[in-house]
């Protein structure tokens, strides 16, 4: 199986270690991932924010990069679900494109959907012996439906303790552009989330999407409090 | 051809994030609405989960609605002719003004001074109380909500529960001040509350001879109005007086009487988490000695079929205006209804408001949410939302292409930058150089406190990371130069 690495362009700047654990994780269950280097973005922030023509040279550098590999995999639920849900909308008017989007969007998966779905595994045999909470992410949890997938893979982890997040399902205010066009609302939401994380007294606040989990640890650190961020994958890896 | 745009309350003086500020600065308020909000939504959850067969009744929902959006030219005249036929004067409007103009001279003919009103958004979209108050007609909203909404000269802040932002001691304060004939000793008590404004009530009703109405429904195939309501005010108003006048938008159209069998089971578990609303009233034109004995319908247009001209956006008309989508909504739950500055908040105003005005003329509201999606699994008519917000949004930067904008020119960069790798490697490597001072200035931190503009409004209530000392490209080359095999 030809399996890329699509590592998005916010692990590559700012958490390359985030794609370091999805390549060790992979090679743990014996596959060599690539990581094309023509790739940059997956055009979510230019598309979300109402720049649509923008996003289409970014879109179609995104579906040249990955044509012709069986799997293409993310560690970030929201930029799946850009590709899975939004591509459709977005490449209606050029047929070529929407052609090959449509069949790049059926290969591509969030890391869990991959281990779980097509690998078929949920032990990794990963060891982590902390306290952490997971916070299920908008897009992960209704744009993709990855459902108790990430959790079922961290449950198998070796000394983590897993202590559930009151109103889990609930927007940490991230959104994007959201957090910087609406700042007094997305605060007050950050505030509600930080208070949650903060109750449930874990050293980790785990997610499958590290743009959610700047926006939540920038608010933990803001507050001097003492749970830090990380993707769940780095947990998988350790 | 292109059809008009609406006019009305669709759209306040402050754009939404500058609204949502002022409002958030109200700790009561986000009390209230938290409170009210979650409450509602946790019992729309479990009668929910209880129908087996929910998804298949949204699924009915979703496409009676779409066959409506399709054949609305069809089912508007059949609908004509069966409310004529049946006794009922039908008048078509266009827009807010021809509505307002419309329903006032009717008003006008029966020679009333005063009016009572059942719960009608669509009269509040119109403006219909302030221009009766103009030509010197009272208008009285009967829907204890409203009630306590217009005696404190206030807005209404919830399709369903307009006076949400209100607690008890509050309620309380507007009836002593405001209610002709209340009591200085009532008390907070919610019996005697509901006491107090229904002998306010009575009065009105029984000298009323004119009634101003909503509908939720109207059948195509009998003319018949439906409005579906808790109180039963609603019934009085529609039964008492001698003239009813139903403000009707052209959204509202089901093609026959079997479809409301899905919608009288959607709506009320949506709305307020009931298995059946208490009252449903049904109207199909005028008979002789029983009920109003003079029957007009206005039909309203007001930026509805220019909505219907999007294929993406138009699903919007498909609402049953349930507000189960203000319930779940995080950015809501914060900011109230006011803040949307259109009798249309939440997640729905968002998308509705634009559409009906045009969205060059309320560019605001496509971006105020966060975009969860939790408004989406909630519709009982299964509206995609999210997908109609983006759809706007990209409208609204459209529509001013023509002028100048820093953030268009960013946005244009980035794109010039990320459609091509050699330029993103570069600007990967310049981004981390032009931090690394920073990041020596701030020793092993690495995280900021203050962003220069337009990212301080990130920075203002979270700490900001800095790039990483490799990215991940880079250290994708060293492994592979590592392992002996070219990158
Ligand atoms: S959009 Fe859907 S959930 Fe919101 S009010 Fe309308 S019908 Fe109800």
């Amino acid at each position: 199986m030809k399996i890329a690495l699509f590592v998005t362009c916010i692990n590559d700047m700012m958490f390359p270690r985030t794609g370091v654990a999805v390549v060790r994780i992979l090679e743990r269950l014996g596959h060599r991932a690539d990581f094309p280097q023509q790739q940059t973005c997956c055009g979510q922030l230019h598309a979300n924010t109402g720049y649509q023509d923008e996003a289409m040279p970014v879109i179609r550098q995104f579906v040249r990069t990955f044509q012709g590999y069986d799997a293409v995999v993310a560690p970030s639920g929201s930029c799946v679900a850009m590709v899975r849900t939004l591509y459709p909308q977005l490449v209606g008017k050029d047929p070529d494109l929407a052609a090959a989007a449509a069949e790049l969007t059926l290969r591509t998966y969030e890391l869990s959907e991959f281990l779980i779905d097509v690998l078929g595994v949920t032990d990794l045999g990963a060891s982590f012996p902390h306290r952490a909470t997971y916070h299920p992410t908008c897009h992960g949890m209704r744009a993709l439906r990855l459902g108790e997938r990430p959790l079922e893979l961290l449950r198998h982890v070796d000394g983590l303790e897993l202590i559930p997040l009151e109103g889990a399902e609930e927007c940490c205010g991230f959104g994007g552009t959201f957090s910087v066009k609406n700042p007094a609302v997305s605060g007050a939401m950050l505030d509600d989330k930080c208070a949650a994380v903060l109750h449930t007294g874990a050293d980790y606040i785990l997610a499958a999407d590290n743009s959610c989990l700047t926006h939540i640890g920038g608010g933990l650190h803001r507050r001097q409090a003492a749970p830090r961020p990380l993707h769940y994958a780095e947990v998988l890896a350790s | 051809m292109n059809a008009a745009h609406g006019k009305g309350h669709l759209y306040g003086p402050a754009r939404f994030e500058r609204a949502a500020r002022t409002e958030l600065a109200k700790p009561q308020l986000r009390e209230n609405l938290r409170h009210a909000t979650h409450t509602i939504r946790d019992k729309r959850a479990e009668v929910v989960d209880e129908l087996p067969d929910w998804e298949q009744l949204r699924e009915s929902g979703r496409a009676i609605k779409a066959q409506v959006a399709r054949r609305l030219p069809e089912l508007l005249e059949r609908f004509e002719a069966a409310a004529v036929r049946a006794g009922a004067t039908v008048h078509w409007a266009r827009d807010a003004e021809e509505a307002c103009r419309i329903v006032t001279g009717l008003v006008q003919e029966t020679g009333a001074s005063e009016a009572v009103k059942v719960k009608s958004m669509t009269t509040q979209e119109i403006g219909l109380n302030e221009a009766l108050e103009a030509a010197g007609i009272g208008a009285y909203e009967t829907d204890l909500a409203e009630l306590i909404v217009q005696l404190a000269d206030d807005a209404s802040s919830h399709i369903l529960v307009p006076a949400i932002h209100y607690n008890r001691e509050e309620i309380r304060d507007i009836f002593r001040q405001r209610m002709p004939g209340a009591a200085d000793t009532l008390s907070d008590a919610p019996e005697e509350l509901a006491e107090a404004a229904r002998t306010h009530l009575r009065r009105r009703f029984l000298s009323a001879r004119v009634a101003v109405s909503g509908a939720n429904f109207a059948v195509a195939d009998t003319g018949t109005l439906v409005v579906v309501e808790s109180e039963g005010n609603g019934r009085m108003c529609l039964t008492l007086p001698d003239t009813l006048i139903s403000v009707v938008g052209i959204d509202k159209l089901v093609p026959s009487f079997a479809d409301l069998e899905v919608y009288l089971q959607l709506l009320p578990r949506s709305s307020t988490g009931e298995r059946m609303n208490p009252y449903t009233s049904l109207w199909t034109g005028v008979t002789p000695g029983d009920g109003p004995q003079r029957m007009h319908i206005v039909l309203l247009d007001n930026g509805r079929s220019a909505t219907l001209a999007d294929p993406v956006g138009r699903q919007a008309l498909s609402c049953i205006r349930c507000s189960a989508c203000l319930n779940v909504c995080p950015v809501y739950e914060r900011t109230g209804g006011h803040a949307y500055g259109s009798v249309y908040p939440g997640p729905i105003g968002a998308i509705i408001s634009p559409q009906l005005t045009g969205v060059a003329e309320n560019t605001s509201l496509p971006y105020a949410s966060s975009l969860c999606g939790a408004c989406n699994d909630v519709c009982p008519v299964k509206i995609d939302i999210t997908d109609v917000l983006v759809r706007l949004r990209g409208q609204a930067v459209d529509s001013k292409r023509g002028s100048p904008s820093a953030e268009r020119v960013a946005m244009r960069l980035l794109s010039w930058v990320m459609s091509d790798p050699r330029r993103y490697d570069r600007a990967l490597r310049a981004a981390r150089r032009g931090t690394a001072p920073l990041a020596a200035l701030l020793g092993g931190r690495r995280t900021i406190r203050h962003l220069p503009w337009p990212l301080s409004a990130w920075t203002s209530s979270r700490d900001a990371p800095l790039p990483a000392a490799e990215s991940f490209r880079e250290w994708w080359q060293r492994e592979q130069a590592q392992r002996g095999e070219t990158p």
